[in-house]
């Protein structure tokens, strides 16, 4: 076949396309400008313009987790690509499949400090799973057919290119993603079948089994959800999420015991903690999950399942580790446990339950409505109760707001719940609203944030504006950076050092400032309507809700304790200091 | 509050620090080598020697020697660590691997004159150092040898002039017919 010959800009463009991408997320800017004319000559790519360059990687995570697919980015060379180390960051915490093309000045300009120059790579390298820096036009359509394999295989993430302008207006060959094979990166995929015999057969001996199970389902897809949801209930066993395998299982099953950590529920940290065989299924024991190690799970076997190797015995020793993707790994589990008639004892089985319902009976989540306050909480719930007729996707800041809409919106499905969970971005939510709602116009797109979260990427309400993008924004608006305060208030003796928000802007004003709809809510006796009145109306709306501002997040395990030391919150009504230097010191 | 001394968890972590040697097949591209020395520095790892150079120019392959130490846990977290770079095509524990083969080469630099000048000569004899530049008062010796040896000359050589010191690190490959 003879080699098609394009400017680096096309080779660019139509590895895109070819890579099925329909939206790019990103700012122009002097390096990317040749990218950014072929973009205008071209309808098969939609670009939505940002105002930051972090939003643009975010909205290309909401993008890729509520679709499965890859986000792309755009951004320019230096203030551009450094713009995006943040996102770049939370993509790789989470697991996100995004690609980011940076545009870099011309390869004979690399290492004089020229104007917006940065060196990318470099400064990239620890936070995506790979980059690259196009040096040579003849790598140019290998490496971005590369990159999507690596972006989307294995354990996702974010991968940079980088691309030095002369490369983009230089002529350059054109390969099909067919022609490009990765040369060292295949990972493994099934997983050993005498490991997956072993753990069945562990898991049929338990007395106290517990599947936790993390985002690593939700990334090996929706059939591999659809399995887990099989699997357990072949078993009868408990499970519990983590704040990223939300979705992964409906959370309106009696098998569920609601989310497992810092600020999970009771039954699930202490079936946790009290259980004789876990299986984690794509979960990788994060010290918000986990609590005090040394205390952790203490009678327990430990089955991991896994893609990737390093997540294996990392910070949790396992009696098995299997490595391989969840949905192949649960395909042969199933088989297997159904061909030997695998069965978990049943009277053991009954009486775990029995002990569960026991802890379920403290109803940890549970929360009195006043008449003349909201509590947060309550806006979570009737905004779940009021969005239950239609397909709605939720997206979070980073703060007590997320961790209510985490314990309080019931999630039934997966690819519906966008959060940052381990960098814990405040500024996610917007943008990757932005992301969910490009990918899924027709749906109810819902950000929670909080009034703190909200102002670190404002700016994207111009976005909205320009692209009609009908986004809820729900502010849980306590004046307070809450979680900060909560903590303050714990650990540090209520010295409340910065954190309450002295000068909010009206939101309201702000909204129409922007151009669409902003309201505010503080009866509790509006708030039904002032949520039906935000998910009728047909644009952007912010709808600014006061709530309690002396509440906080419970049931909370606190750092350095064990699952089992959880506080409730009711009974001390919140004001219970934390006496642990150990605790004082960890995050 | 309950007997948490009791509910302790029973898996015991090996906590016993032990040295490995670790050989890396990786890609000859440019970031390679900061990507593996990153991951160390980023993951609070230990390295106490590195080599790398290029083994197959046709296939464009280094390979990178690692000598590093920690806990179990900790040497296969290096290990699955280093799997999953993308360049990277295969991880090999040399010290786990079976009995293998370690030298270093070090550039000793002596000035002395008089008995000492002497007596590090005939110490380099001793250790089969051959002195690859001499001057009335210096010479610079060349030894071969495991890391220990290296030490063990270079200790000798302090009392007696030793100025300055170039060591290359450690190559290492697995005796018998065993490969990567």
């Amino acid at each position: 076949m003879a080699e098609r010959i394009l400017s680096g800009s096309e080779v660019v463009l139509q590895a895109l396309a070819d890579q099925g991408v329909e939206v790019v997320f990103g700012y122009p800017g002097g390096a990317v400008l040749p990218l950014y004319d072929e973009i205008f000559k071209q309808n098969r790519i939609r670009h939505v313009l940002v105002r930051h360059e972090q939003a643009a990687v975010h909205a290309a995570e909401g993008y890729a987790r509520s679709t499965g697919k890859v986000g792309v980015v755009l951004v320019t060379s230096g203030p551009g690509a450094t713009n995006a180390v943040t996102g770049l960051t939370d993509a790789l915490m989470d697991s996100i499949p995004v690609i980011c093309l940076t545009g870099q000045v011309p390869t004979h300009l690399i290492g004089n400090d020229a104007f917006q120059e940065a060196d990318t790579t470099g400064i990239t390298r620890p936070c995506t799973k790979h980059n690259y820096l196009v040096k040579n036009p003849d790598r140019l359509a290998r490496t971005m057919h590369e990159a999507f394999h690596v972006a989307s295989s294995g354990r996702p993430g974010p991968v940079v290119i980088d691309l030095p302008k002369d490369i983009l207006v230089g002529k350059a060959p054109y390969l099909e993603p067919s022609q490009v094979q990765h040369r060292t990166y295949n990972p493994v995929v099934k997983g050993e079948r005498s490991q997956i015999e072993e753990a069945l057969e562990m898991l049929a001996s338990a007395k106290k089994p517990i599947l936790y199970c993390g985002g690593g389902v939700i990334n090996s897809g929706l059939q591999a959800c659809k399995l887990l949801t099989e699997f357990t209930r072949m078993t009868g066993a408990p499970i519990t999420l983590t704040l990223m395998g939300l979705g992964a299982f409906p959370a309106s099953d009696k098998q569920y015991l609601g989310m497992v950590g810092m600020h999970g529920t009771y039954e699930s940290n202490m079936s946790m903690h009290d259980c004789d065989v876990m299986i984690a299924i794509g979960a990788r024991f994060d010290d918000r999950v986990t609590g005090n190690l040394d205390f952790f799970a203490p009678h327990s076997q430990k089955i991991q399942i896994d893609i990737d190797q390093s997540s294996i015995n990392k910070n949790v020793p396992v009696d098995i580790g299997i490595v391989g993707d969840v949905g192949h790994v649960l395909e042969d589990m199933i088989k297997i446990w159904k061909a030997k008639q695998y069965k978990i004892d049943a009277n053991a089985l009954d009486s775990w339950w029995k002990e569960i319902e026991g802890w379920r009976g403290k109803h940890c989540l549970s929360y009195k409505q006043p008449k003349d306050v909201i509590k947060p909480q309550h806006v979570i719930r009737r905004v779940h109760e009021l969005t239950r007729d239609r397909k709605t996707y939720i997206t979070t800041d980073v703060g007590q707001h997320q961790m209510w809409a985490a314990q309080h919106f019931g999630f039934e499905h997966p690819y519906e719940w966008m959060t940052s969970g381990g960098l814990g971005t405040m500024g996610y939510g917007m943008p990757a609203a932005l992301g969910v709602q490009v990918a899924h116009p027709d749906a109810t797109v819902v950000c929670f944030t909080g009034d703190a979260s909200i102002m670190m990427n404002i700016q994207e309400c111009a976005t909205m504006t320009q692209y009609r993008l009908p986004i809820k924004t729900v502010i849980l608006n306590n004046r307070y950076m809450g979680m900060v305060r909560q903590w303050q208030q714990l650990l540090h003796g209520s010295r409340y050092s910065e954190s309450y928000s002295e000068t909010l802007p009206d939101f309201v004003k702000l909204s129409e400032a922007f151009g669409f709809t902003g309201m505010t809510c503080n009866n509790p006796a509006d708030l039904d309507d002032a949520i039906k009145k935000m998910l009728e109306i047909d644009g952007p709306v912010i709808l600014d809700v006061a709530v309690d501002d002396k509440e906080n997040c419970y049931p909370m395990i606190p750092s350095g304790k064990p699952h089992n030391e959880m506080l409730l919150g009711q009974e001390t009504d919140g004001n219970e200091a934390i006496d642990s230097d150990e605790g004082m010191v960890l995050v | 509050m309950p007997p948490t001394e009791l509910l302790r968890s029973e898996t015991v972590k090996e906590t016993e620090i032990s040295k490995h040697t670790i050989s890396v097949l990786v890609d000859n591209e440019s970031g390679v080598l900061a990507r593996v020395i990153g991951l160390f520095s980023g993951r609070g790892y230990n390295i106490e020697s590195l080599t790398v150079a290029e083994v197959d120019a046709d296939a464009h392959q280094s390979r990178i020697t690692v000598v590093t130490s920690g806990t179990p846990m900790v040497i296969e977290q290096i290990k699955a660590q280093l799997s999953r770079l993308v360049p990277v095509h295969k991880v090999s524990d040399l010290t786990l691997a079976g009995p293998s083969v370690e030298r270093e080469l070090a550039l000793v630099k002596v000035i002395a004159t008089g008995e000492k000048r002497v007596e590090s000569l005939r110490i380099a004899d001793i250790f089969k150092a051959r002195a690859v530049d001499a001057t009335n008062n210096s010479f610079v010796y060349e030894i071969i040898g495991s890391p220990e040896k290296i030490d063990a000359f270079i200790k000798l050589m302090a009392p007696l002039g030793l100025s300055e010191i170039s060591r290359t690190g450690v190559a290492a490959i697995s005796r018998g017919t065993l490969t990567m």
